[in-house]
């Protein structure tokens, strides 16, 4: 039944003949991905990097720089852009030049995560049903797991280059994740990532501190954030909660968001 | 003082002034067609020329990859460049100072906090306003910055109608540090996304260029461009001092509105249609008066003609670099013209000792 219904859905969508597809936005990768689309991509963004089979392609630079003969060069007969792609003069171009160009807006919610696969899909010419159905089971799976976790403050941490904190407030991919693995972020008086001072560290007094695995200035290790002297003073230092995850797979908001915020839910129970 | 008069050479520099005019013509000419046939898409102008030549349709892609995203590159990326770099000629003359650019007059920072201006708050303008202008939100907020930081400098610097050139100077690094200080308000204030936005604007970049875009701009910067050729004279007297121009019959105050109002014109234009692309004023004009000598009539087209060139030259590598994605042009421009510039102060030190 599901085999007619996929064929259904083939012979009904005439963009079938789309097999040079560039994609910009990390999160729109996956998604081409988990549909098995991948071998339709002739080019991605210098975001996408999972799964890894798109470090092979060519890169058409950063998303909010692509340029318009670096993408018309690869002579694509689609583009799937996220909404942030740009700057808007390439986007205009490159519509100029009669390449299909579809933009997906989706929001870092449960819904958004459906919405961005049914997107893709749509453009793709593919039947979302199988994966928006594992997906959904995931998000289930992942609301029973919710209900029955504590509900700890958590302090994200998105950088912490020289010292100074830069964490996530409202209305970002953060606070997205945070929110499904039912945790609440300790920041809500501002929106997007902003620096930190050391006293409202202090007084924010969060339970856990979630971080992305990275290298480098930006990334401290235990020892120093107990050493910092407001991280140090915080319950989530002094009881050694402090999580790190991988940032494309935690702010991603693709098809393993439900995973990622099991993942979390579980690294959070510590 | 520009004491780039140089020791050793002297007499009639004419000849060999129209000498390197004419290799910077050959120059431009060639980084012109080079950059039409340059490009990550690999389509040959002449293959194009060809079909059309024999009468066959020109495919849609061609077409716009030539004429819709090359030839207005090409023709941004000279004007840009012949802008900046004549700006920055007219400025050293003007303020007698080696190291004044286009910057000075507050054209650059005022430009580029009406882009800052507009890339964090613009969503907060009316939605029909933001519908109007689309796309050219950006460069408009940047050249209304420059005109009005030129303006207000401009104001405060003249007195009783006579502008004080080092008022002006000062001023205008009061009124940098203001704008850096309303820049970081924004910044702080700005999304991670927007954030994203503001560094590659201030990297500069052509890949925006349209015609669209430039039929606002091109007519500011060729007015400016054939406006400047008279001001050489006044120029020239300039450089022994205002009192000595004004009996040499130069009218000083007239000569130096004209050429800030030029500067700024030129400047805020460029700025608003490339972002902050540094390094062209000053670099250009001093590479002249080493070649050719600092007379300002044979110095201010020969800047025109090199900054452009150079404009062209370095965007060809920026979007081919590293294809299919593309390089900030301001990072080309001072990679390359850093090292060969301070190369060749190194190898003329006697002649640009200050």
């Amino acid at each position: 039944m599901r085999g007619l219904l996929v064929v259904a859905a083939l012979a009904a969508t005439p963009t079938l003949a789309q097999d040079r597809v560039v994609v910009a936005g990390s999160a729109l990768c996956e998604v081409v991905a988990a549909l098995g689309q991948v071998d339709r991509v002739v080019g991605r963004d210098t975001t996408c990097l999972y799964p890894e089979v798109f470090a092979e392609l060519p890169d058409v630079g950063y998303l909010r720089a692509l340029s318009p003969e670096g993408l018309l060069s690869l002579d694509p007969d689609l583009i799937l852009a996220d909404v942030d792609a740009g700057p808007p003069a390439t986007m205009d171009l490159v519509a100029a030049s009669a390449v299909p160009v579809v933009r997906i807006a989706a929001d870092f919610t449960e819904a958004g995560v459906i919405a961005r696969i049914e997107g893709v899909a749509g453009a793709l010419g593919v039947d979302p049903a199988p994966l928006v159905g594992s997906v959904t089971e995931g998000f289930a799976t992942l609301a029973e797991a919710r209900a029955a976790a504590e509900s700890p403050r958590v302090l994200f941490i998105l950088s912490a280059a020289g010292g100074r904190v830069m964490a996530a407030g409202q209305g970002t991919a953060a606070q997205g994740i945070l929110t499904l693995a039912g945790a609440q972020n300790v920041l809500d008086g501002f929106e997007g990532y902003r620096p930190l001072t050391d006293e409202a560290i202090a007084a924010a007094a969060p339970d856990a501190i979630l971080m992305m695995d990275r290298s480098g200035d930006h990334a401290l290790d235990d020892a120093a954030i107990l050493a910092h002297p407001a991280l140090g003073l915080t319950p989530a230092a002094q009881n050694g909660r402090i999580v790190r995850m991988d940032g494309a797979l935690l702010l991603g908001f693709g098809p393993r968001t439900p995973e990622a915020a099991l993942a979390l839910i579980r690294a959070l129970e510590g | 003082m520009v004491a780039l008069t140089p020791p050793v050479p002297s007499g009639d520099r004419a000849p060999r002034a129209q000498k390197v005019t004419l290799a910077l013509v050959a120059l431009l000419l060639a980084a012109g067609v080079a950059s039409l046939a340059v490009g990550a898409a690999g389509v040959s102008p002449w293959a194009v020329l060809g079909d059309w030549l024999a009468g066959e349709a020109i495919g849609l892609r061609e077409r716009v990859i030539l004429f819709d995203i090359r030839l207005p590159r090409l023709v941004t990326g000279a004007l840009v460049g012949a802008s900046l770099a004549v700006a920055g000629a007219v400025m050293q003359g003007l303020f007698r100072n080696p190291l004044a650019d286009p910057g000075i007059v507050g054209v650059s920072a005022g430009a580029s906090l009406g882009a800052v201006l507009v890339i964090v708050l613009g969503g907060l303008l009316p939605a029909g306003l933001l519908a109007l202008a689309g796309s050219h939100l950006v460069p408009i907020g940047a050249f209304l910055g420059g005109w009005a930081s030129t303006l207000l400098l401009y104001r405060i610097s003249t007195r009783a109608g006579r502008t004080s050139v080092a008022t002006m100077l000062l001023a205008g690094i009061a009124m940098a540090a203001l704008a850096g200080a309303g820049m970081g308000v924004l910044i702080f204030l700005a999304d991670d996304a927007q954030l994203r936005d503001l560094t590659f604007w201030n990297m500069g970049s052509l890949a925006g260029s349209s015609w669209t875009r430039l039929a606002a701009a091109a007519p500011v910067m060729i007015l400016g461009l054939l406006a400047v050729p008279f001001m050489a004279r006044a120029l020239n007297a300039l450089s022994l001092g205002e009192a000595t121009a004004m009996h040499l019959g130069i009218r000083v105050e007239r000569a130096k509105r004209l050429a800030i109002l030029a500067v700024a014109a030129m400047t805020g234009a460029a700025v608003a249609v490339s972002g902050g692309i540094g390094f062209v004023g000053i670099v250009v004009p001093h590479l002249l008066r080493l070649a050719m000598g600092p007379d300002h009539r044979f110095l201010l087209p020969a800047a025109g003609l090199l900054g452009a060139a150079l404009l062209i030259g370095a965007d060809m590598v920026a979007r081919t670099i590293a294809a299919p994605a593309e390089l900030p042009i301001g990072i080309v421009t001072a990679l390359a013209g850093g090292p060969f510039f301070l190369w060749i102060l190194l190898r003329k030190r006697g002649l640009v000792d200050l």
